[in-house]
C-alpha cells in the first residue's frame, strides 16, 4: 500500500525518533571512547594526556574483571529462569477460575511499582536482616539457625530481590499469552485423554514460546544494568559485584575516570553480544 | 464453554491463587504495617503482626524532615512530563513503522531497544559534564530530557505493536475518502488507538517514576523526586524500621494507588502490547 | 480514571513543568549536601533560627553516606557547583584542598574564635596550614561496653585495657542463646566502614599500610596478626551477619542491648546513653581503645566537616552559615533545647572546659581518645602516608573498598584470612603502580 510519497512522509516521521536516539547513543558515546584512551585522574589534576590501550588491558588484567562478567551472567540468567519458571506456573494458576480474580491480580502485579532502591531496602533490613529480619524470626521459630543473607548468599539473595520485582512482569504477559490459547484446541487434547502434563508440553508451552521470547527480551535489557538493588545491599561483596558496578567503583570510588570508560567499552561490547544473541532468538519469534 | 469446573476444584484454585498472590504482595503490605508501629515494635520479637498500637508518629516525623510534597510535586512532573514528551514522539515513528514497514523497519526497532543496554554508569561522566554546560544540572527539564531518551524505544515499541493491530483497510478507507495525512492520524487512527497509548504512557511513567540512577544523579535540592527522598533514610542512626517504612510507602503509595484505579490500561501496559 | 482524564490530567502536568523550569526563585538560597547522620538531622531542625536570623534560605540534599560520598565527589571533580556547602570528612578535605577546589576557611570573624577548635581537628582539616573544612562534630574510636553484663562476668574494665582483655572479656559475655554477643565490631566492606576499624586496629598490632617506598604490607605478620585476631574473636562472641554490620548496623544492636562492647566513635556514646533511642542507656560504660602493648592505641579520628566548594557564587553566605552551625552559640542552643549530652560532640576546646559538658559520662573518655590519636604518626614502624584509619592518598578509597571487600570475605568464612591477605597485597601493588607511585 505504500506509495512513495507515503514512504518519504515515513522517514520524516520517523527522523525525530531515530535523531534523538542516535545522538543519546554517540555523544556519550563518543566522549566515553576519548575518555578511554587517556590517562584521566580528577584527583590528580584532571586529564593527564594519553594513555594508548593501558586502560583497557588493565581493565581487562585486573583480577575482577572475569568475575564481574561471570557474576552479570549469573544474575540475569538466574533472574531468567525463575521468572519465567514461576511466571509460567502463575499464570497457569491465574487462568483457572478464581473467585476475586481482580484482586489476586492486583496483589501480583504490585511489586513492578516498587521502586528498586526501596524494595532493595525493605528486603536487606526488614526480611534478611539476620537478627531483626523476618526470616531470621522464621528460622528461629522452627528452631533453625538464621541464615545470614545477604554474607552467605548473597548473589542468591539479590537474584531473588530482583526476580521478585520481575516476576509480575513476565506473570502478565504468560497470563496474557495463555488466555489467548484457543480453548478448543484444549478440549480436543482433553477428550483424546492427553494428560494434563502431556497438554502443557506439547500444546501450551509452544504456545508460550513468543510471549517468553519477549519476557527475556525484555528483561535482559533492564537486568543487564541493574545498579540499585547491589549499591544497597552489599556494594559489590561477596561475589555481587557486576560488571555495572565494577565500573561504577572505578569511576566513583578509585576516580579513575580512563579506567572506568574504558569498563564503560567492554560492558558495550558484552550488551551487544547479548543483544546480537538475543536479536538472532527474537527476531526469528518477533515476525510470528 | 464446554470446560465444566466443580466448584470444589475452583475453591482450590481459589485458595492457591490467594495465597500466592498474598505471599508476593506480603513485603509491601509489612512495610505498610510496620510503618504503623512505633521503632520498638517494628523490630519487636517475635515480630508482631496486627495487635500494636497504631500511630502515624513516623509519618509527621518523616515529613517533618523532608518536605515530601516537593519531591512528590517533582517525580510527577518528572515521570509525567518525560513519557508525554516521549509518546509526542514516538507516535509519527511508530505509525510509519506500522503502516509503512520497510526492510529495515525490525533492524531500527531492534537498534532502538539495543541502545538501553548502554551501562548508564559508564556515560556517567560525559553526561555530567554535557549537563554543566548546557546548564541542565538539577532542572526538571534536564530530567525530563534524560528519562524521555531512556523510555523512547520502549515507548516507540509498545505504539508500534498497538498500531500494528489496527487494520490497515480502516486508513485505506480514510484516504479513498480524501483524508490527508494529517486528518488520517489525528481522526482516523488516533481515536483507535487511544487505549494503547493509555496503557503505554502508564507504563512508561512508572518506569520514569521509579528510575533511580540518573534521578539520583542529576539532581540536588530542586529537581530530587521521590528516588532521592529515600536515598536518605537508608540506614541512619539508631532505630529506623518505623520510619524506613514510612519513607517507604509514601514513596510508592502514588503508583500503588494510580495503578490500583487503572488496572486495566496498566495490565495491558505491561505486556508492552506484545502479546496479543 | 476515564483515559480522556489521565490525558487530560497529563497534559496539564506537563504544561506545569514546561513553564515552572524559568520560575526559580530569586531570594537567596544555599545548598547544603549533608549526611543523614543523627547530629546533622538536628541541625535541619534548627535551620529557620539561622533563615530567622539571616535571611537566607536553606535547601538541605540529605544522603545516606556512600551516596552523598558519591555525589559530592562527582560534582566537585566535575565542577558542577551543585552545593554552596558540602559535608565531608578528614580524608576528603586535605586532598581536595589541595587541588584548589575548596575555599580557604582562614578569614572567620573573631567571634567565631577559630583558634577554640581542637587542634587535631583543625590540623586534620587543613592544608598546608589553611583550614579548609569547620568541624561540625569531631570523633575518636573508643570502647564502649556494658556495665552489668561487665559485672555478671566477674570482670572489671580497665580505663586503658589490651586487645587481649578485651577478646577474654568479650568470649565471657557471650551468650548466644539470649542473643547477647560479647563484641561488636565493623565488617561490612567499605574504607569508611572495616578498613577505617580494621586500619586503626592494625596500628596497635604493629602494622601499616605501607611501607617508606610505597609497597603495600599486607605480606606481613602484622597484618595477619591483626586480621586472624579480629576473625576468631567475631566467630567467638561477634553477632551473626557480622559482615554487613557496619556503624549504623552495630548502634542499633547495642541500643537493642545485643552487644556487650562495642569499639566505634566516641559520637556514638550519645546515642547509646539516650534513653529515647537506647533500651541500655544508663548500663554503658567507656574505656579507650585496645592497646597490645607496643606502643600505639587503636583510636583513629575523623570529623564531619562543612566546607564551600571553590568556584560557588555564594561564598558569602555559605560562609555565614558554617559560622553559624560549628559556632559555640550553636552548640548553646542544642543544650538549650535538648540537653548537653545531645551537643556535637569533639570539635571545640571550649566545649570540654564547660563545667556543664563535664557532667556528660562520656566526655571526659570522648576527649582524651581525640587527644591521644595521632594521625601524623599513627603507625609503630614508619610510614610515608598520615592518617590513622585511612591513608590520606586520592587513591585511597578506590584501593580500600576492595581492600575491604576481601576482609568482609574472610569475616564471612568464605575466603581465609591469608587468601584475603594475598589479594589485598596484589590489588594494593597494582593500583599504586598503575597510580606512579612504585
Amino acid at each position: 500500500m505504500a506509495t512513495k510519497a507515503s514512504r518519504s512522509a515515513a522517514r520524516l516521521m520517523m527522523a525525530p525518533a531515530v535523531i534523538l536516539l542516535l545522538g543519546w547513543m554517540l555523544v556519550p558515546l563518543t566522549m566515553t571512547l576519548w575518555f578511554s584512551f587517556r590517562k584521566f585522574l580528577p584527583m590528580r589534576g584532571g586529564d593527564l594526556g594519553w594513555a594508548g590501550f593501558d586502560n583497557y588491558a588493565r581493565f581487562v588484567t585486573s583480577s575482577s574483571f572475569w568475575p564481574a562478567v561471570y557474576t552479570t551472567l549469573l544474575i540475569v540468567g538466574g533472574v531468567l529462569v525463575i521468572t519465567v519458571m514461576l511466571g509460567v506456573l502463575l499464570a497457569l494458576l491465574l487462568d483457572q477460575p478464581i473467585w476475586g480474580q481482580g484482586v489476586v491480580r492486583i496483589l501480583v502485579i504490585a511489586p513492578f511499582f516498587v521502586m528498586p532502591t526501596v524494595s532493595a531496602l525493605v528486603w536487606k533490613n526488614m526480611f534478611m536482616d539476620p537478627v531483626n529480619g523476618l526470616f531470621a524470626h522464621l528460622f528461629k521459630f522452627f528452631g533453625a539457625e538464621p541464615v545470614v543473607w545477604l554474607t552467605d548468599a548473597a548473589l542468591p539473595s539479590i537474584i531473588m530481590i530482583v526476580s521478585w520485582q520481575w516476576l509480575p512482569f513476565a506473570t502478565l504477559i504468560l497470563l496474557t499469552a495463555i488466555q489467548s490459547l484457543d480453548s478448543e484446541q484444549l478440549e480436543a487434547a482433553e477428550m483424546d485423554g492427553a494428560p494434563s502434563l502431556k497438554r502443557f508440553w506439547f500444546i501450551i508451552l509452544p504456545h508460550l514460546s513468543r510471549a517468553i521470547t519477549v519476557v527475556i527480551l525484555i528483561q535482559t535489557i533492564f537486568l543487564l544494568s541493574i545498579f540499585a538493588e547491589i549499591f544497597v545491599t552489599t556494594q559489590g561483596a561477596f561475589d555481587t559485584r557486576t560488571l555495572t558496578y565494577l565500573i561504577f567503583q572505578r569511576i566513583t570510588d578509585a576516580q579513575n575516570i580512563g579506567l572506568g570508560s574504558a569498563g564503560g567499552i567492554y560492558a558495550i561490547i558484552l550488551a551487544n553480544i547479548v543483544a546480537i544473541f538475543l536479536m538472532r532468538i527474537v527476531g526469528k519469534n518477533l515476525d510470528a | 464453554m464446554a470446560r465444566t469446573v466443580t466448584s470444589q476444584r475452583k475453591a482450590l484454585t481459589t485458595a492457591a491463587a490467594w495465597i500466592v498472590g498474598l505471599l508476593i504482595f506480603f513485603p509491601i503490605l509489612w512495610t505498610i504495617l510496620t510503618s504503623f508501629k512505633t521503632e520498638a515494635q517494628a523490630i519487636a520479637s517475635p515480630p508482631i503482626f496486627l495487635n500494636f498500637d497504631w500511630t502515624l508518629e513516623n509519618y509527621a516525623i518523616v515529613q517533618d524532615r523532608s518536605d515530601y510534597m516537593r519531591f512528590l510535586w517533582n517525580s510527577i512532573i518528572i515521570a509525567g512530563g518525560s513519557t508525554l514528551l516521549g509518546v509526542i514522539i514516538a507516535v509519527p515513528a511508530a505509525w510509519s513503522m506500522a503502516f509503512v514497514p520497510s526492510k529495515r523497519t525490525k533492524d531500527i526497532l531492534l537498534w532502538m531497544l539495543s541502545t538501553k543496554m548502554l551501562p548508564a554508569v559508564g556515560v556517567l561522566y560525559p553526561i555530567y559534564l554535557l549537563f554543566i554546560k548546557l546548564g541542565l544540572l538539577d532542572t526538571r527539564t534536564g530530567l525530563v530530557i534524560v528519562l524521555m531518551l531512556i523510555n523512547l524505544p520502549i515507548i516507540v515499541w509498545m505504539l508500534y505493536t498497538y498500531f500494528r493491530e489496527i487494520p490497515g483497510e480502516i486508513l485505506e478507507a480514510a484516504r479513498m475518502d480524501g483524508a490527508t495525512l494529517k486528518e488520517e492520524i489525528l481522526y482516523v487512527l488516533t481515536p483507535m488507538a487511544i487505549p494503547g497509548i493509555a496503557s503505554t504512557i502508564l507504563l512508561n511513567f512508572i518506569l520514569a517514576w521509579n528510575e533511580a540512577f540518573w534521578t539520583l544523579n542529576l539532581t540536588a535540592a530542586k529537581a530530587g523526586p521521590l528516588t532521592a527522598f529515600i536515598a536518605s533514610y537508608s540506614s541512619p542512626e539508631g532505630l529506623f524500621y518505623a520510619k524506613l517504612s514510612a519513607a517507604s510507602t509514601m514513596a510508592i503509595a502514588p503508583i500503588l494507588i494510580l495503578g490500583w484505579f487503572s488496572q486495566k490500561q496498566l495490565v495491558r501496559g505491561l505486556t508492552f502490547g506484545a502479546v496479543k | 480514571m476515564s483515559i480522556k482524564n489521565t490525558l487530560r490530567a497529563a497534559t496539564a502536568l506537563s504544561l506545569i513543568s514546561a513553564g515552572s523550569v524559568f520560575a526559580d526563585g530569586h531570594a537567596t538560597t544555599i545548598t547544603i549536601a549533608t549526611v543523614n547522620n543523627g547530629d546533622m538531622v538536628r541541625m535541619q531542625g534548627y535551620t529557620d533560627k539561622f533563615t530567622e536570623e539571616t535571611g537566607i534560605q536553606v535547601d538541605w540534599v540529605t544522603l545516606e553516606e556512600n551516596v552523598l560520598r558519591q555525589r559530592v565527589t562527582t560534582d566537585i571533580t566535575a565542577k558542577g557547583g551543585q552545593f554552596d556547602i558540602m559535608t565531608i570528612g578528614m580524608y576528603e578535605t586535605p586532598i581536595w584542598g589541595a587541588n584548589g577546589w575548596l575555599v580557604p576557611l582562614d578569614d572567620l570573624s573573631a567571634e567565631y574564635d577559630a583558634d577554640d577548635i581542637l587542634p587535631a581537628m583543625r590540623g586534620g582539616l587543613s592544608h598546608d596550614g589553611t583550614m579548609y573544612a569547620a568541624p561540625f562534630y569531631g570523633e575518636s574510636s573508643m570502647i564502649m561496653y556494658r556495665t552489668d553484663l561487665m559485672e555478671a562476668a566477674g570482670l572489671e574494665m580497665p580505663d586503658a585495657p589490651t586487645w587481649e582483655f578485651v577478646a577474654s572479656a568479650a568470649r565471657a559475655m557471650t551468650d548466644k542463646d539470649n542473643e547477647i554477643y560479647g563484641i561488636c565490631l565493623r565488617g561490612k566492606a567499605g574504607w569508611g566502614e572495616n578498613v577505617a576499624f580494621l586500619t586503626a586496629t592494625s596500628n596497635a598490632f604493629g602494622a601499616r599500610w605501607f611501607d617508606e617506598d610505597w609497597n603495600a604490607q599486607f605480606d606481613g605478620d602484622a597484618w595477619s596478626n591483626t586480621l586472624n585476631f579480629y576473625i576468631e574473636l567475631m566467630n567467638d562472641a561477634g553477632p551473626p551477619g557480622a559482615s554487613n554490620n557496619g556503624f549504623n548496623e552495630n548502634l542499633s544492636l547495642f541500643q537493642q542491648g545485643k552487644c556487650g562492647m562495642w569499639i566505634d566513635a566516641t559520637v556514638a556514646a550519645s546515642f547509646v546513653t539516650n534513653p529515647a533511642d537506647s533500651t541500655v542507656a544508663d548500663k554503658v560504660g567507656f574505656a579507650l581503645a585496645p592497646d597490645t602493648g607496643l606502643g600505639k592505641r587503636g583510636n583513629w579520628l575523623w570529623a564531619w566537616a562543612l566546607a564551600i566548594p571553590a568556584g560557588t557564587n555564594k561564598e558569602a553566605e555559605a560562609k555565614q552559615f558554617i559560622e553559624w552551625a560549628t559556632s559555640k552559640d550553636y552548640i548553646e542552643l542544642v543544650a538549650a533545647n535538648e540537653g548537653w549530652a545531645n551537643v556535637p560532640p569533639g570539635a571545640r576546646t571550649s566545649l570540654y572546659e564547660n563545667p556543664n559538658y563535664a557532667s556528660v559520662p562520656f566526655a571526659e573518655m570522648t576527649l582524651k581518645s581525640i587527644l591521644s590519636a595521632d594521625p601524623i604518626n599513627p603507625t609503630i614502624d614508619p610510614v610515608p602516608y598520615v592518617g590513622v584509619q585511612f591513608v590520606a592518598i586520592p587513591e585511597f578509597a578506590g584501593i580500600a573498598t576492595e581492600v575491604g571487600q576481601e576482609f568482609s570475605a574472610a569475616l564471612a568464612g568464605q575466603q581465609t584470612a591469608e587468601e584475603a591477605l594475598a589479594k589485598a597485597q596484589a590489588l594494593t601493588n597494582d593500583a599504586m603502580e598503575a597510580a606512579g607511585y612504585r
